[in-house]
């Protein structure tokens, strides 16, 4: 092992890009050799995955839909994390942020549009941090761990959801297991509506301007996170509780407020799927995006600027994905819930297994340059 | 009204609805012990299920699957323990990382080798593990009480069964009446003093982890070659979250876990047998919330209503050795 270096001459750009890089490039390589297990041709995949993503119009638009989603998840998973808190209940979150979604815009669909934009907004990330509230409350006060309470709290949304799209909201017209639509008037304004003000034709995309929700939900992070007393007192409880604590800052306070925002930011992936493209609720509609965060939370280094190329990395395996779902046989989308465990692996708990190789390179190398 | 056979066969599933949560406690208990959190027996419980079904389908023999299941998990406690111990990464991720690769994993080589619908070929009588009739079951099935107990408690069941209590009390045996136990126990609590008494820290928990990987084995086995007879896509259903609450309200102790594995069990077996049934003053609960039940119960059991769980000292931390 190499010997460690002194971290403040290590340059920013080698901790904060080079690493990730490398541990991202590690993981790919995992990621391939499972590919090649399930006996396809990984270099193919690759091909796939960037023609399906890129290759033509709809497919980008599918890929920045995907990112949508994995902002909200994965800034949801960053805030907790900053006061070292494991929410991995997005999912759960944004199930029942998707109900206030709904409950909200069906009752006050009569308001002017944006009106009811504002409150559904509102009810998602009010449904999201409630479903938060009480994991964050049992793990401030009696020290149940969030980690168990959160993926209780999913599995227990999904029973509750189900059960209320069985027998209480379901469309009653309708066998499946769904709402009745919202009002046309309301649903969001689609990509493809943009594109042909422009004369551009497009098929079928999801793509909606909850996208630019997500980038004003990336600036309302860092700007909270970053800038105000709370988020650093929030950062000062997650770094170091005892001292925390002399300071005058009060625990409980905090881990209770960072996991209800966290839970709300997972709750705004209701407004994608419910305002922007099924303008119902469906069953099951989080679809694992909620455990995609932990994923992009983690590479993104839990920072606005790092999880929006992250979400939009995730897009791209997610869009290309199921192109090469689509093409090769062996591979089914469960490849890429692989994929994010090994990203999770390299990014996160392995995150340390180079750095001080490349660190310690880096600064050698800096400091030859300084001597010539 | 026939009560007593519907009390008998409820004890019975009990039983074996507990066998994977008890074997989950048990391997958890080693490694938050010696200090590592294991959230991730979820994850190796999937894989044990994979691979067992997998290799008993291929080999034919469900012991030989129980083997490469047992190699699977010990693999995989290893990687945990190479980035949490080794490399002093975040337990929490190390372990949530393993449950995602895991749900993914599985699923994905299934479909890729068996078909779309990520289901392993179901397995043989010979291919998998049958239920045990104990030695004369069936003569003392009519003398009374002992009877029911006798042949329709305790017989009949998988060998895993049988395996998981026996298991208990060999664990506390370990845990508390040897020296490695102690040395175990003084890992996870102090790990300084036992790197001065000479004892390598680092060796200690890398040993907790591979008792841990070995015992996880039998629970995934359990699911997929013997209750069922092939593995599907996410078939243990929060199991290893369920145990490892268990072991929280167990206070990190074998026959207390054993207590709140039973009580997880037992709910789990009365959910099952409520489903459908019409109950007095209530009537007919929504069979959805009636599966909620056991998730419920695990956030209350954690809630520390019933007395506040301590843990080892040192969990979840790295030991970093002085220099």
């Amino acid at each position: 092992m190499a010997a460690a270096v002194d971290k403040s001459r290590v340059p920013w750009w080698v901790s904060n890009l080079i690493v990730p890089l490398v541990n991202l490039i590690l993981a790919l390589l995992v990621s391939a050799l499972f590919i090649f297990i399930a006996g396809e041709n990984p270099v193919q995949a690759v091909k796939l995955i960037i023609y399906g993503s890129f290759g033509y119009l709809d497919g980008f638009a599918y890929t920045l839909y995907y990112t949508t989603n994995f902002v909200f998840t994965g800034l949801a998973f960053a805030v907790a994390f900053h006061c070292r808190l494991f929410n991995i209940g997005g999912e759960g979150q944004a199930y029942i942020g998707g109900l206030g979604v709904f409950l909200v815009a069906i009752n006050v669909s009569f308001l002017p549009v944006p009106i009811v934009w504002l409150l559904a907004i509102a009810g998602a990330f009010i449904f999201g941090a409630a479903w938060a509230f009480i994991p964050a409350y049992l793990q401030a006060k009696r020290g149940s761990h969030v980690v168990i309470t959160t993926i209780m709290f999913n599995f227990i949304a999904s029973s509750l959801m189900v059960f209320l799209l069985v027998d209480v909201i379901r469309d009653m017209k309708q066998m499946g297991p769904h709402t009745v639509a919202l009002p046309k008037e309301i649903w969001f304004p689609t990509f493809k509506e943009f594109a042909a003000l422009f004369g551009i034709k497009i098929r079928y995309s999801p793509l909606n301007i909850s996208f630019l929700l997500a980038i004003a939900a990336s600036f309302f992070v860092w700007f909270l996170v970053w800038k105000t007393k709370w988020g650093y007192e929030m950062r000062a409880v997650g770094h170091n509780m005892q001292a925390a604590i002399y300071a005058g800052i009060s625990p409980y306070k905090n881990i209770i407020i960072a996991m209800c925002i966290s839970g709300g930011l997972a709750g705004l992936l209701g407004i994608n799927e419910i305002l922007g493209v099924h303008h119902k609720i469906v069953a099951g509609f989080p679809a694992g995006y909620g455990f995609t965060g932990i994923a992009v939370a983690l590479m993104g280094r839990n920072h606005p600027i790092g999880i929006f190329p992250a979400a939009f990395l995730f897009g791209i395996l997610y869009q290309g994905g199921s192109e090469v779902t689509f093409d090769m046989p062996n591979i089914t989308r469960y490849m890429f819930v692989a994929v994010q465990g090994v990203i999770i692996l390299f990014s996160g708990a392995l995150e340390n297994l180079f750095r001080p190789q490349i660190e310690s390179f880096f600064v050698n190398r800096l400091n030859m340059k300084r001597e010539i | 009204m026939e009560i007593l056979p519907d009390i008998a066969s409820l004890i019975n599933s009990t039983l074996r609805i507990s066998t994977p949560l008890i074997f989950a406690a048990m391997a958890g208990l080693f490694a938050e012990r010696s200090g590592v959190i294991d959230f991730g027996l979820e994850g190796k419980m999937l894989a044990a299920a994979f691979v067992a079904a997998v290799g008993s389908y291929y080999f034919g023999s469900p012991w030989l699957g129980l083997i490469l299941a047992m190699i699977a998990c010990v693999s995989l406690s290893m990687l945990h323990g190479f980035a949490s111990v080794t490399h002093k990464g975040d337990q929490v991720v190390s372990c949530v990382a393993i449950n995602i690769l895991m749900i993914g994993l599985t699923t994905a080589l299934a479909a890729a080798w068996f078909g779309q619908a990520g289901l392993t070929p179901t397995l043989s009588d010979e291919q998998r593990f049958l239920e045990i009739t104990l030695p004369f079951a069936d003569a003392l099935r009519d003398v009374p009480i002992i009877g029911i107990i006798y042949s329709d408690i305790l017989s009949g069941h998988y060998v895993f069964v049988y395996l998981a209590y026996l298991c208990v009390p060999i664990v506390f045996w370990i845990v508390f009446k040897t020296s490695f136990g102690l040395r175990l126990r003084a890992v996870g609590e102090n790990p300084s003093a036992v790197d001065t008494a000479g004892i390598n820290v680092f060796t200690m928990r890398y040993k907790a982890l591979m008792i841990n990987g070995v015992l996880i084995a039998f629970a995934g086995a359990h699911l997929s070659t013997a209750v069922n007879a092939n593995f599907f896509r996410e078939m243990s259903a929060g199991r290893g979250y369920l145990a490892l609450a268990a072991l929280i309200f167990g206070k990190w102790h074998p026959k207390t876990a054993l207590i709140a594995c039973l009580l997880f069990g037992f709910t789990d077996a009365l959910q099952i047998r409520l489903q459908g049934v019409e109950l007095p003053a209530i009537g007919t609960i929504p069979v959805q919330l009636i599966q909620a039940i056991p998730y419920v119960l695990t956030v209350v059991l954690l809630a520390g209503f019933v007395g506040k769980a301590i843990a080892p000292n040192a969990i979840g931390q790295p030991y970093v050795k002085e220099r």
